[in-house]
């Protein structure tokens, strides 16, 4: 499997230099992203995604940011290494973001044809004609609406989810295979939401490009990703295959975070508020120490936590999980929560 | 209806566009175009609809922001319109709203004592230690202490900062709560405390809330009544279970199906709406919502939808319910005239 | 290889009072004035030129030389131990006169801008806070004042009431107040939108109480750096305008009045118009790099995330 990965980080490091002193912000044990698939990161706000993304792409200043890996490589091509020249020719051709305000990402000055059409005469050399004509059919593979008026058109005059397949566009206008989309929908309504994602579903069919899709909410990782990874305090607790982690999710986190989404259907019980208990949050590096209803003795300690994976794919950051696991490893979980784990044996390796 | 706390009967908010300055202005933006609701002691009301919609107008003609254009709003029995400045400043008292941001709605220079304390010091102009007294007190009812008093919001997150803005509109026990989105700028985690936080609150003290959303799921937690709206219209009005359980009308429906849940699997079960939201200044005719209604028939283009009750008070309002909404009707191919949003 | 090294937060304190909160802020965003090492400079010079003018007449080697003619036979002689800045036609001490011009700059450039400030500043949040056809009057208002060259209409005003240092700041103040209200009206547009401005309101605070607690508070960050940079503006216009004839008159030891007195002999006695020359330069670029500095402090809190 190592071959056939888009994206391989070990070990990534990122923290940051403030006046006082060294901020670690992320510190990623293991993630990749397979050709063709979709990998959702979910973390709550300030734990690290944004950042995480920049990372990849090289985007992020160093000082005061110090960025550092075992491993970060792009189809086996190590991205630490290369030259500030090197990432730009990178960026668009190979690896496009996708932000979350599309607004900002768009020239109010220009109209929405004109930039495709830049962008696409600029990095692919083609003429003007030739590049009006691709923009054009970037927009329709978008999915927008009468792309041919939509060339003249203002950002200011589209809609929220308009504008955001204007990005989604100008993203792959250079042929990027692998897409990061940064929380796409986050400020847009329920079903342009729906709407836009079934175009990005479209997309991937269609061109086979690997996307890493950020999120702050489970529920939308779960319809658009095939895996997922669990981001707490810039640390990856959980990974896996979506149907695994949602059905058997291993770390309290993940429980917590699954057990908090509203369901629909239902009212709210009659469970009391949790009182988070003060807690120096520096005993321990578990960004879930403070919260954690499982929190013990063996959550002390200022070691990195490794992802122990209980199977091919779902691996899992927490000493107590661990725990139970190396010495059940095939019975039911103690907790109600966890069903039967599956019947490979719970091994303390790295696994791909 | 004595226990009605509120109740509006044909609420329509325009806003002029103006095209001269000294013309009158021949277009309005009808950004609530005849809503009727009521609400009891002890109802939670959510009121829900995308972005132009008109909720958040409805509730700030309720909480006397924005002037009526014409229709009645009636709180604890009173008019609210004609109201002098300070019969105003008095019904004040009894309505609070707590808004979205988190961050902005709590003045970055004041300190946490102060922002909470501002409603006591213009109402009460209480003043030393009964002010503060006050404000403990009220932080204490959201879970913070007095070791709060003296921070600035931006020490807090943005979970803790909502619970200020809740402190702050609880200071003066009002009967009325209008929460305007109140945990869309929350994570996950701290959601769910502050919506449990307020399903306590609301029995301990007796409140009455109106919960503007577009988050189906939150307004499914703590709303006894819905109301769906769109293009300043109610369009689906009922008890949550059903509104939820059973929708009436194709757009609630649609709204339901767009919210992506944790056990779907892939983008299919996600069902989306051609088309973007009508616009408030120029509606479509008929029922407003017929462009990107797949079941839209002839009759849906050229009059407006009745009311159509079913039991225990839920109505919608769609020509589908009618027993003329006859399938023979129906057009096969609706005119996607706005591209999809 | 493991990850950073981690650090230790500083539990948040516990704070038992208001002032001390406030205090706790004050010296955050003092830090961040002092970050930079040109600003540090500019910071103990102006408070150098603080000191200097408090205490001008103890410390002024000759203080007869400020008003008064000194001794015939000290006239336009070097600068030397006996007199640092050389002396000046009169015989006068320039030194000392310089260091009292310190003072008269300071306390005129200081009055001037904070009648221009304060009578901005409430027209401006008056009028933003108002809205509608007393907004509209007010901005036309000011459009007419700003349609003038300042100085051209200070000169015009000082010259129509007499000379004078005093009618100068008052011509001074006069001009410079619409530019404040216009540019306080423009950041207090964008204030009263924001949802704490709305959540008074809803609260049921007074117009009044809106406008002078939450509003004026909120837009006042433009105007306090273009304050500090116009104390050094003024400066220098007060100099243009004594240079000019219409500003403060002799014997005052006005520094553009010296300046403007130093023309006839420049050529022999490069001293007289060098220090009070270099005296301006050096308060108006200490006064903007203190301006610079505070706008980053005063530059709107970036948001923090949830």
């Amino acid at each position: 499997m190592a071959t056939n990965d888009h994206l391989r980080i070990r070990d990534l490091s990122v923290g940051f230099k403030t006046f006082q002193h060294f901020e670690p912000v992320l510190d990623v044990w293991e993630l990749h992203i397979e050709h063709g698939e979709a990998y959702g990161l979910v973390g709550e706000s300030g734990a690290g995604k944004t950042v995480l993304a920049l990372a990849i792409l090289g985007l992020l200043r160093q000082p005061p940011a110090r960025v550092t890996a075992a491993e970060l490589t792009l189809e086996g091509e190590p991205l630490l290494a290369k030259s500030a020249r090197e990432l730009r020719e990178l960026r668009g051709r190979r690896i496009s973001m996708i932000f979350q305000d599309p607004m900002s990402a768009l020239d109010p000055a220009f109209n929405v044809g004109n930039q495709l059409t830049e962008v696409i005469h600029q990095r692919e050399g083609l003429d003007k004609s030739e590049a009006g004509a691709r923009a054009l059919e970037l927009m329709r593979l978008v999915e927008l609406p009468d792309p041919e008026m939509m060339l003249n058109k203002y950002p200011h005059q589209l809609s929220g989810g308009q504008r955001q397949r204007v990005i989604i566009a100008l993203a792959l206008a250079c042929g990027a295979q692998l897409l990061i989309a940064d929380e796409p929908t986050r400020n847009l309504d329920v079903t342009v939401q729906a709407s836009v994602l079934k175009t990005i579903y479209k997309l991937r069919q269609e061109l086979g490009v690997s996307l890493l899709f950020i999120a702050n909410n489970l529920s939308l990782v779960s319809t658009m990703c095939d895996r997922v990874g669990i981001l707490s305090k810039g640390r990856i607790v959980e990974t896996g295959l979506v149907r695994d982690v949602v059905r058997t999710p291993l770390h309290p986190y993940t429980l917590d975070l699954l057990h908090a989404v509203p369901r629909r259907e239902e009212r709210l019980g009659d469970e009391n508020q949790k009182v988070f208990a003060e807690v120096d949050s520096t005993i321990s590096r578990c960004g879930h120490y403070a919260r954690c209803d499982a929190r013990g003795p063996a959550c002390e300690g200022q070691d990195v936590l490794p992802l122990t994976f209980v199977s091919a794919t779902h691996g899992v950051a927490c000493p107590q999980v661990t725990a139970s696991l190396a010495v059940y490893p095939a019975a039911a979980s103690p907790t109600e929560a966890r069903e039967e784990l599956p019947t490979t044996p719970a091994g303390t390796g790295g696994g791909d | 209806m004595a226990d009605s706390l509120l109740e509006m009967t044909d609420v329509k908010i325009y806003f002029p566009v103006r095209r001269a300055i000294f013309r009158r202005p021949t277009q309005f933006v009808k950004a609530v175009d005849g809503v009727t609701l009521a609400l009891e002691v002890g109802d939670a009301l959510g009121l829900v609809g995308e972005s132009g919609s008109g909720k958040t107008t409805l509730v700030n003609g309720v909480t006397m922001l924005e002037r009526l254009t014409s229709g009645s709003i009636a709180f604890q029995g009173r008019e609210l319109k004609g109201l002098s400045k300070r019969e105003q400043k008095h019904m004040r008292r009894s309505m609070q709203i707590v808004f979205q941001d988190p961050f902005w709605s709590l003045n970055p220079r004041w300190l946490v004592r102060d922002i909470v304390g501002e409603p006591a010091r213009v109402h009460d102009r209480v003043r030393g230690d009964k002010y503060q007294n006050a404000v403990v007190e009220a932080l204490e009812m959201v879970g913070m202490s007095r070791h709060d008093l003296f921070k600035y919001p931006h020490e807090f997150s943005g979970g803790m900062r909502q619970r200020i803005a809740i402190a702050r509109a609880l200071i003066l026990r009002p009967r009325l709560v209008v929460l305007d989105e109140p945990t869309s700028a929350i994570d996950v985690l701290s959601q769910h405390q502050i919506l449990l936080m307020l399903q306590d609150l609301k029995e301990r003290l007796g409140l009455t809330f109106i919960l503007v959303s577009h988050d189906l799921s939150v307004v499914g937690y703590l709303a006894t009544k819905i109301a769906v709206m769109y293009c300043g219209q109610v369009v689906e009005y009922g008890v949550t279970g059903e509104v939820l359980g059973q929708p009436l009308h194709p757009y609630t429906e649609a709204l339901l199906s767009s919210v992506p849940e944790i056990e779907d699997e892939g983008v299919d079960a996600l069902g989306s709406l051609p088309g973007s939201v009508a616009s408030a200044m120029d509606p479509p005719s008929g029922c407003r919502f017929h462009p990107r209604c797949e079941k839209a028939m002839e009759i849906c283009t050229q009059k407006e939808p009745p009311k159509v009750e079913r039991d225990g008070g839920h109505h919608a309002y769609c020509w589908l319910l009618k027993p003329e909404g006859n399938p023979r009707h129906c057009r096969a191919e609706t005119e996607k005239t706005v591209g999809q949003g | 290889m493991s990850g950073l090294p981690a650090t230790k937060q500083a539990a948040a304190p516990v704070y038992l009072t208001a002032s001390r909160a406030r205090w706790r802020q004050f010296r955050l965003q003092w830090h961040v004035l002092s970050r930079n090492t040109l600003q540090k400079i500019a910071i103990v010079y102006i408070a150098l030129l603080v000191l200097v003018a408090i205490t001008a007449p103890y410390i002024a080697p000759h203080p007869e030389s400020i008003k008064g003619t000194a001794s015939a036979e000290e006239v336009l002689k070097a600068p030397s131990w006996h007199h640092l800045f050389g002396t000046d036609e009169f015989g006068r001490d320039i030194f000392s006169r310089v260091l009292y011009g310190a003072r008269i700059s300071l306390v005129a450039s200081v009055i001037t801008v904070f009648l221009s400030v304060t009578i901005g500043c409430i027209v401006g949040v008056v009028a933003a806070g108002m809205r509608g056809i007393i907004d509209d009057i007010i901005m036309r208002i000011c459009d007419i004042f700003l349609s003038f060259p300042m100085i051209v209409l200070a000169i015009v005003i000082a010259a129509f009431w007499g000379s004078g240092l005093r009618n100068a700041v008052i011509a001074l103040a006069i001009t410079g107040w619409p530019f404040y209200a216009r540019l306080i009206r423009g950041s207090a547009v964008s204030v009263r939108e924001r949802p704490y401005v709305k959540a008074a309101h809803s609260i049921g605070a007074s117009q009044r109480s809106v406008i002078f607690r939450h509003i004026l508070p909120g837009s006042i960050g433009p105007v306090l750096t273009m304050a500090s940079l116009d104390l050094g503006s003024i400066v220098l216009m007060l100099a243009a305008m004594s240079f000019l004839g219409v500003g403060a008159q002799p014997p005052l030891p006005e520094w553009g009045l010296m300046i403007n007195q130093s023309r006839t002999y420049f050529l022999s006695a490069w001293w007289y118009m060098a220090f009070p020359g270099i005296a301006i330069s050096l308060t108006v670029l200490a006064f903007n790099l203190l301006g610079d500095g505070l706008n980053e402090v005063l530059s709107p809190r970036t948001r923090g995330r949830a």
